[in-house]
Parts: C-alpha cells; structure tokens; sequence
C-alpha cells in the first residue's frame, strides 16, 4: 500500500518536473511594449543577445497564446486598465515580468500620472530593475524565471505602493486552456 | 433585393502587435478602405514638464534621455542648448565637435530603429535584426563614452560629462564602416524589393500644404519635398562649418520618407567623419601629465593637503557601475564657475573648489540663471526638437515645455490615412516613427 | 524691418510688454485682438508666419515666490516660424484666472488644434471655436488641470487599483 501510493507520488512529482521542463524552454511571451525599456527588449531580442537561446525567442501578440507577460516600460494611469485587462485575459498558468524600474516601482517618475509599481495592480513573478536594464540583466532575469517555471511557483500578492504590504491578489475566475476551448466550441 | 452596407469601426491598440509604441486609432472602415480615423494618444504621459519644475536645472537631463528615447543625445543637447542660452554662455570647441558627433550617432541610430521596426511589420524580419545589428555597433561607441547604452544623461550644462577615450576615432571609423556595410545590405533588400516597394509606394502620402499647415518638421516635411532642417537654416554648435546635404523627396509618400532617411543616415555618417578630421584638442587633453592614482587614494591624499600637482594626475575609478576598473575621463566644460562643478581634485584639494562645488550641488544654490524665456530648437530625429525654458532666476526651472516633433505628425495621421487601405496603416505608421515618450512626454 | 517692429507699429495699442531677450522677439497681447494678430501674422506678405510651431502656456501663479507680480495668472504662447524668411516670433496672450479663455487658431493652421488640446488638458484654458476640445493627454476621469502650478505634482487619480 505505502508502496503504491510512494510510487504514484514518484511518478506525479516527476512529471511536473517535465512540465515545469518543458514550459521553461518554450516561453511564449507577450511584449507588452510601452516605453524606452522596449529599446532594450529589441536590442535582447535581436540577433546580438539572442534569447532564442532560452526558447523565448518568439512574441506572441494575443495574451490568449502567451505565457508570460512582459511588461516593458512605464505603464500610466491611463494605460493601466488595458494591462490589468491583458493579464486577466491570459490563459492560466501565467507568469509577469516587470522589465525596467518603472514597472518594478514606478522609477523617479513619482507623479501624477504613473502607476507605482505594477505590482500594485497585477501581480509580479520576475523584476528587472535598470533603467533600461542592459540585455545581460534581462536575460539574467529570464533564467531566474525559467527556474521558477520549472518549480511551478506563480505570484499571487499585490502590493500597496506607498507601504509596500502584500495582500493575496482577488483574481478573476482562472481562464483555463480547457475553458478557452470550450468557448471557442460554443461560439462556432 | 438591394445589399445595405454601413461602415464598420474597428479599435487598434493601445497595444497591438503593428504598432510599436502604445497609441490607439479607432478607425471607421468601409470595407477595406479607411473612412475616417480617431487618434488617442496619452497613454505613455509621464509627466516631464511637470517634473522638471520640481527639480534643479542639471537633474532635468535624466528626465530628457527618456524623451526620444531612440535618440537620447539629441535631447540632451537640445536641453542644455536650451540652458545655455538662458545663461548666455559658451561652450569649448572641442564640447561642440563632441556633441555634434554623439547627435548624429543617435540620429543614425534612430533612423536605423525606425526603418528596422517598420521593415519587420512589413514582414522583412532579416532587415531588423541586421539593422539592429548595426545599432548594437553604434550602442557600443555610445556606451565607450557615455557609460551607458541608452539612457545617458551624458551632457552637461556648459559642457559635456567625459571626454573622447583616447582611439576612440579609430574604433568609430571602424563601426562607421560597418553600419555602411549593413545599410548597404538593407537597401539591397528593401529599395528594390516588390512587396516593399508595393506597400510603401504611394500609402500615406500627404501633401506640402498640409504638412506646413500641421506644422511637421524632419523626414516627413522633407519627404514632402521642401529641405527645411533646423541645422542647415539656424545652424547651432558648429553644423556651419559642416559639408551636409539636406535630402529631400518629391510625392511625400511613404516610400519617400523611406529614401529621406536612408540618405540621411549617410549623410550623419559623413559628418562624423568631418568632425573627427576637424575636432580640436580640448582645454582637457594632453594636460594630464602625472601619475595614475585610484580616486581613494586622491581623497586621502588632499585631506592631508597634499594637493600639490594633483590636477595633473590621473585619475583612476574603481569599480564603476559597470563592475570594472575604467579610467576617469574629465568632462569638458565652459570656464563659468557659477555653472559648471570644478574637477573633483579642486573640490577636494582646496576650499575655493569645495565651496564652489557646495554652492552648485546644494538644495537652494544651483544653478541660477536670469529672470527669462527662450526657446532653442535642434534638429532632432523626427524633426524639430525645440526647448522652451521659462526660468524665475531660481534653481528649479519655472516651465519647461519641450516642443514634441512626433506630437503634429501624429495629429496628421488621419490626413495620411484616409483614403487608403486598411493594411496601409503599417507602413504609414511604420514611417512616421512615433516614439510615445515624446509624443505623450 | 524685424516682425517684432511690424506688430508694434500695427498693434501698438494692445500691445502690453515685448523683449527680445537672448534674441528671441517676444509680444505680449491682450486676448481681444489675438485672432487679428494671428491673421495679421499669416496673411501679411512680409512676415509670411506659415508655421505654427509651437502652442503651450504658462502658469505664472505666485511667480518667483510672489516677488515678480504678474497682472495675469496665465499666458498662452504662441512660436511662430515662417520657412521663407526663417525667422521666429513668440507671441504671447495674457489671460486671466476668472475666465480662461483665448480665441482658437484651428481655422488658420491645422497644428493648432491638439496644440490647443493640450492646453485645455494641461491648465484648463478654453478655446473659443475649437471643433473639438476635449482631453488629449489625460483620461475624461480626471478632475483638475496636472501643470497648474496649484495641481500637486504627486496627486494621482488611477482608475483601477489602489488609491494614494
């Protein structure tokens, strides 16, 4: 009997480690580009820096297709409900990069008019502080996310920008591959 | 039976993949054909002219990189152009040369981006990465001096932040050289490329009169035909003394404003070229004389007032921000002590130069300049990149306002747009190179 | 003949302050007479203003720590550019706090119209006759006008998210 159900663990836990294998080396990301840190993203896209090396050489531009969301550049008070509306749109499970100081917490633009920290409106996996980041900070920050795909740890806080106390993220309802189909089936 | 038909609107962006940079057109559609087109634009406000006037004149700078940040440098020297004016002071020979080099590489880097970027929504993804490639050069001589790849905040009131390093000519002839070689390559690929051709010939064409009428500048008042450029009608630094042609097209098409800044490109990369042949040596160069001493060591040396020849000496920073050992290249600066902080062996070497750096660098001293408004305008890379200074004699600037050469393009957009075909929108937005950060500031 | 001297000598009356600090030539007016000074500007064949540069304004709330008094809070200024003669104008409307209004120059260039857009965003002034004068930076939710200078810099209103 233990040697059943230690057998079934064995077998579980190892075939989440060839997920978590597997995720980590086909990123398909979404570029959320905004600002100046999208300079930096191409010059880490392009041939140069190459993180097709790391399987996350190809942009999807439908949060539906993605994985992991790159939030690259500032994000204003006005942009922030298209990136909470892109985040929610993902399918699960999902990762966010913050990419550049402003995303991390808001950068020296400590103004009316820019989010403070993306965190405090989507939760963060990854942050890539630099302002830009240089491109080997990037792809730093890559395989630190590809060694939390590989553990299935996924984000789930959100953060107060002025005390910085987390609080569980109140999600929308997990949009599931399954579901995704499901609806595609029901709308055809 | 008769078929009704209604047009149909259709939302792009603010983040859609043939639009690189975050802005939304809402579009009214008669089939394939564009009826009418809503532009929002504000999605990248980050308030610049509202921060500027919470902080001193100097740490503006940062705030510039982050305009155009495809072309740092010129808003840089834009801003300080801008400040020096208001101050009514002038800068070294060898200061000008310098920032007429670092400009004109951030222009070719600019316009590199922006065909690249445009080429690859038009499916050329080769074009992109060898441009890129050719920009990765450019980032590499930028980074030399500056320190940094992008964000640079590299000129200074009165001057610039460090010197030439010493073959730096050499390695931008090489570089120069280079890019030539990769422009060569994407104009064999593009200019008589049919599908490019096709997509760009005759889309998002605009006439003269509503060019002026929109009051556009750069490649695209250019491309309409009429050779205004800020450097050859009120020649700034020493762009006077510089053998440049200002390339102009005819229809004012998209495939027009493609040529106006390919032969651009070259032509920045002759002026280079004329600025290394022309640069003098610098009130900085050649006086160092002494030993290499680590910047430590200078501190410890001057506390004990042993400040004797300490000028003369090399200075050595370690580490840097970059995580190595890298010389200390002295900035070049105009000879105004109420604007420009001293070499740091003055500042630590005797009380003249701790008081004058103190007086500079202290909350409420600063830079002081009259009671005044001016505005200075440079060529940036998308046109005419003007500063408007507004300064009520204290350290902080009253109002700056920066004059946003993408802001008119875009608010021309529509003009561009009617008329032509939905699939049109990519290479006419493509051209127009929006940069948000300067559209929305 | 500079275009500095042509408005003096056709707008001397409701003219209330010019310079030419650093060279760049300034005139301050009163906002009754700008649509007339503008058209003065485009139509006069020897000063040929075709481009509208430039269109901000200025908030001149308790200038310099209120030891410059300003009779007007705001100025609307206007850069000028003619490509034929290359030469610059800056004009200047002082407008009052009570009632911030200006005539629109929509109708006279094209360039005018998100220029003044951004106006009324940026300080709240109004345009009389702008075909369109909405928000253009900022969002329709936000209350107030960010660069007056009584707008504290860090007063955020988001939309989503937590407020502070």
């Amino acid at each position: 009997m233990s040697f059943m159900s230690s057998a079934s663990n064995f077998f579980t836990s190892k075939m989440s480690d060839a997920m978590g294998w597997a995720r980590k080396y086909s990123i398909f990301q979404y570029p959320f580009v905004t600002a100046c840190c999208g300079m930096e993203y191409m010059s880490t896209a392009a041939g140069h820096y190459d993180v097709d090396r790391f399987g996350a050489g190809f942009p999807r531009f439908s949060p539906r297709q993605s994985d992991v969301l790159f939030v690259v550049g500032t994000i204003s008070h006005k942009m922030a409900p298209v990136l909470k509306d892109v985040y929610d749109k993902m399918c699960e499970p999902k990762w966010v990069v913050a990419f550049g100081v402003c995303t991390c917490t808001g950068g020296f633009y400590d103004n009316y008019s820019t989010v403070m920290g993306i965190d405090t409106i989507i939760p963060v996996d990854i942050y890539i502080p630099g302002c830009p980041p240089r491109p080997e900070n990037v792809i730093d920050g890559l395989m630190k996310l590809q060694d939390k795909i590989q553990k299935g740890e996924q984000s789930r806080t959100l953060y107060d920008p002025r005390t910085k106390i987390g609080r569980p993220a109140q999600l929308q309802e997990g949009y599931s591959v399954v579901q995704h189909i499901k609806h595609i089936e029901s709308s055809s | 039976m008769s078929t009704q038909t209604r047009s149909m609107l259709l939302n792009v962006g603010p983040s859609h993949p043939a639009m690189h940079g975050v802005i939304r057109l809402i579009m009214e559609l008669d089939g394939e054909k564009i009826k009418g087109v809503d532009v929002e634009i504000g999605y990248l406000h980050r308030a610049f002219e509202k921060m500027c006037e919470t902080v001193t004149y100097t740490q503006c700078f940062p705030y510039t990189d982050r305009l155009n940040y495809v072309s740092p440098l010129i808003n840089n020297v834009g801003f300080a152009m801008a400040v020096e004016k208001l101050l009514g002071i002038d800068i070294p020979e060898r200061a000008k040369y310098i920032r007429v080099i670092m400009s004109e590489i951030s222009r070719v880097t600019d316009h590199l981006t922006c065909i690249g970027a445009s080429s690859m929504e038009l499916g050329a993804m080769s074009v992109f990465l060898y441009l890129i490639k050719a920009r990765e050069f450019l980032y590499e001589l930028v980074e030399e001096i500056t320190g940094a790849r992008l964000t640079i905040s590299y000129v200074r009131i009165g001057g610039v932040k460090a010197d030439l390093t010493p073959g730096f000519t050499d390695r931008a002839f090489q570089k120069i050289a280079e890019v030539r070689k990769v422009l060569i390559e994407a104009d064999k690929l593009l200019t008589r490329n049919r599908i490019f051709f096709d997509r760009m010939k005759n889309t998002g064409k605009i006439s003269a009169e509503d060019v002026i009428s929109h009051g556009i500048t750069g490649p695209f008042l250019r491309g309409s035909g009429i050779a205004y450029d800020v450097r050859k009608a009120n020649p700034y630094l020493i762009y006077d003394r510089l053998d440049f042609e200002v390339p102009t097209g005819t229809t004012g098409d998209n495939l027009d404003r493609y040529f106006v800044r390919m032969a651009e490109m070259e032509q920045s990369l002759r002026i280079i070229e004329q600025c290394f042949q022309q640069i003098p040596d610098g009130p900085i160069a050649g006086e160092l004389t002494g030993e290499m001493l680590p910047a430590a060591e200078m501190v410890d040396r001057a506390k004990m007032g042993q400040t004797e020849g300490l000028l003369t000496d090399e200075v050595d920073l370690d580490p840097t921000l970059q995580g190595s050992t890298k010389k200390y290249y002295k900035g070049i600066s105009a000879d105004k002590k109420d604007v420009v902080l001293p070499p740091k062996e003055e500042t630590y070497g005797n009380i003249e130069g701790l008081m004058n750096h103190f007086k500079l660098v202290m909350y409420g001293h600063g830079i002081r300049p009259p009671v005044g408004e001016v505005y200075f305008p440079v060529e940036g890379a998308n046109g005419e990149l003007g500063f408007y200074i507004v300064s009520d004699g204290r350290d902080q600037p009253w109002r700056v306002r920066v004059h946003p050469p993408c802001f008119p393009i875009m608010s021309a957009l529509p003009k561009c747009l009617i008329g032509d075909q939905m699939a049109d929108l990519v290479p006419t937005f493509g051209s127009v190179n929006m940069i948000a950060g300067e559209l929305d500031r | 003949m500079t275009p500095l001297q042509r408005v003096q000598e056709k707008f001397s009356q409701d003219i209330l302050e010019t310079h030419a600090f650093r060279g760049d030539e300034t005139v301050l007016i009163r906002p009754s007479v700008l649509g007339e000074v503008a058209k003065f500007l485009k139509t006069t064949p020897e000063l040929d203003f075709n481009f509208l540069m430039d269109v901000t304004a200025v908030d001149y709330l308790f200038f310099a720590g209120g030891r410059i008094p300003k009779e007007f809070r705001f100025e609307v200024v206007y850069h000028f550019l003619s490509l034929k003669y290359n030469h610059r104008l800056r004009l200047k409307v002082a407008v009052d706090e009570k009632n911030p209004e200006v005539d629109t120059l929509t109708d006279l260039w094209a360039s005018a119209n998100w220029y003044e857009r951004e106006v009324w965003d940026m300080f709240g002034i109004k345009f009389k006759g702008h075909p369109n004068l909405k928000r253009i930076l900022m969002y329709e939710e936000f209350q107030g006008h960010a660069l007056r200078k009584d707008y504290p810099f860090n007063k955020r209103q988001p939309l989503i998210g937590p407020q502070n």
